[in-house]
């Protein structure tokens, strides 16, 4: 590992100014994916920008708002009252990820910005045009059963990336029509987040539509009347601590037997949590049934493509939206 | 201090902190998390410029591990699990994989369990530290060590010493209710020799016997 200058400011505009003054400096949270690659020489920082002294803890509920700050911890927000009442969705998808241990490090900004899984990203013996633009994307035709079936072109895949958002915290985010709050030098930005990761196309290297100096200071979430009428269903090579292979954070507003909002976002799919709004608009304003979840999951696939060992998850990922939404309606 | 020279991994100071609690309460320290906001200065470490690689300047960290406050210079890139082992010594916090795979370097910082290997030292400054070699006290294991001895929790004991402090938090945080509440809470330790059942055994009777953990 390359040796690092450390810095531990107390102050959000310190900490922008400390990593926008030095093109190799890097904001560190919970630390758990950036050591990991720095051990593996994948990232290299000059610079260390220790952020988890910055008053960005606070979980809180205003004004029809849940307020996360980017350095709530994973264990501390999966486990927050506020969090299993508004938004238990939420809960159930960061509960699911990683372990005990690693959930009490993880921060929410740092899950948000965890970097793929891909075997050829950490691998520095293969191509990879994430890690190394340009040189191409060894997983196209290579070990490919845990990556992408949506947001990239067959034609242009080995231009591009083919490699999964790993985050099951994203997928809940991403169905919650959360906002991301952004600050840079300038000041502060929200977007929605599901704008915030973006698809590989031409510029696989970038995972974000963040600046390099921009700090997430916190994520909102708005009330919605999904209730109970959530779930997260995540399948994984084994009971517990294991990436998704397919995940389904689903959430249903069923009033007199019809469907008044739905959403739905999946992951281990795409390059980011991936909504199905088409399959979402389709579900309302309908009674409830497995054979319009059936529908539903048909319409999502539509655009799904795959690589060979990842084939399965053409038929898998459409059943997993079904029983996600059978779980949401409660009617299994 | 001012002509100090510090040399790598040296002991700058080491005083026993009788102060500190050995327990700490997870509603307690979730609290206190979730207000704490130390006013730590602006520090500026290692390097300044030179980034000559093999060679950082040392940089300071004062942190308390098993009740005893250490004062040490250690080069930037050292994480909390080499600093235990290589430079306190204390080898009974185990290094698996050394990338958050196999739990065999979990230890309680302020209360809580975590993995020493994907932590860097400099930023435990203040914290509490707890490893396996705190548990038993005055000669006497600790009940869970005891448990298991009896319900032969181990077989080559390499996951040990993580298994016990993660089984040890599952017991304070009352996730220990059921078989399958414990294997759920347990599941960042992996354990090769497939001791899980046993470990399992292990936890619950503890549990049951409504030991102070
Ligand atoms: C063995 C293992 C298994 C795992 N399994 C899962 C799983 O099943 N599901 C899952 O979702 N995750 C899983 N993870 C990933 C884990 O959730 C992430 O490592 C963690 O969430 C990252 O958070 P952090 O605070 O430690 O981030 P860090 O490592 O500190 O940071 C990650 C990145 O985000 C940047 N960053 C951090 N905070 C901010 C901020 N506020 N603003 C701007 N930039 C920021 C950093 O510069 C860095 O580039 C696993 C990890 C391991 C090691
Ligand atoms: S050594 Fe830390 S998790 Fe394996
Ligand atoms: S006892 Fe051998 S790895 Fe667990």
């Amino acid at each position: 590992m390359k040796a690092f200058q450390y810095l531990r400011p107390s102050k959000v505009q310190d900490a922008i100014r400390a990593v926008g003054s030095d093109p190799g400096a890097r904001f560190i949270a919970g630390g758990t994916n950036l050591i990991d690659l720095m051990k593996r020489g994948i990232v290299s920082p000059d610079k260390l920008v220790d952020i988890n002294h910055l008053p960005l803890k606070k979980i809180s509920y205003q004004s029809g708002r849940l307020k996360i700050g980017a350095l709530a911890l994973n264990s501390e927000v999966a486990a927050h009252p506020a969090v299993l009442q508004k938004q238990p969705l939420l809960a159930q998808a960061l509960h699911s990820g990683a372990s005990g241990q690693l959930r009490n490090m993880a921060t929410m900004g740092g899950n948000a910005l965890q970097r793929t899984r891909c075997p050829y990203f950490y691998d520095t013996a293969f191509p990879c045009n994430k890690r190394k633009p340009g040189s191409g994307c060894a997983a196209v035709e290579g070990i490919n059963r845990m990556h992408s079936i949506f947001g990239v072109e067959k034609a242009n895949a080995t231009q591009s990336c083919i490699a999964v958002h790993p985050s099951d915290m994203s997928v809940a985010l991403a169905a919650l029509d959360a906002e991301v709050i952004i600050q840079g030098q300038g000041g502060e930005r929200r977007i929605a987040f599901t704008d915030l990761h973006r698809l590989p196309g031409n510029q696989p290297e970038l995972d974000t539509t963040l600046e390099r100096n921009e700090l997430i200071t916190g994520f909102e979430i708005p009330d919605n009347d999904f209730g109970m009428h959530a779930h997260y269903l995540k399948v994984r090579d084994r009971a517990s601590f294991a990436f998704a292979i397919v995940s389904v954070a689903a959430a249903l507003d069923v009033k007199e037997g019809k469907i008044n909002a739905a959403r739905l976002a999946m992951g281990g799919v795409a390059h980011k949590p991936w909504r199905l709004f088409e399959a979402e608009r389709h579900l309302l304003g309908k009674p409830v049934s497995e054979a319009l979840f059936r529908q539903a999951a048909a319409l999502g696939m539509r655009d799904a493509v795959s690589f060979g060992q990842n084939d399965y998850k053409l038929r898998m990922a459409p059943n997993a939206v079904v029983q996600a939404l059978l779980h949401a309606a409660a009617i299994e | 201090m001012n002509n100090e020279r510090i040399v790598r991994g040296e002991e700058l100071e080491n005083e026993a902190d009788f102060s500190e609690e050995r327990r700490f309460f997870l509603k307690q320290s979730v609290a206190m998390a979730g207000l704490s906001f130390l006013p730590v200065p602006f520090v500026t470490a290692a390097g300044g410029g030179d980034s000559s690689p093999g060679n950082p300047e040392p940089v300071k960290v004062t942190l308390t591990v098993n009740g005893t406050r250490h004062r040490l210079a250690i080069d930037v890139r050292t994480t909390l699990l080499d600093l235990l082992r290589e430079q306190l010594a204390l080898t009974g916090t185990k290094k698996g994989c050394d990338f958050g795979q196999c739990g065999a370097c979990t230890v309680h910082v302020d209360g809580q369990r975590t993995l020493a290997c994907l932590s860097f030292a400099i930023m435990q400054q203040s914290k509490k530290v707890h490893t396996i070699e705190s548990l038993a006290k005055n000669g006497s294991l600790h009940p869970l060590q005891q448990a298991f001895i009896k319900h032969d929790g181990f077989q080559c004991g390499y996951c040990t010493p993580g298994q016990i402090m993660s089984g040890v938090s599952c017991i304070r945080e009352k996730k220990a209710g059921s078989a399958e509440e414990i294997q759920e809470y347990m599941s960042g330790n992996l354990c090769r020799c497939g001791a899980y059942p046993n470990i399992v055994n292990a936890i619950m009777e503890v549990k049951n016997s409504g030991s102070q953990v």
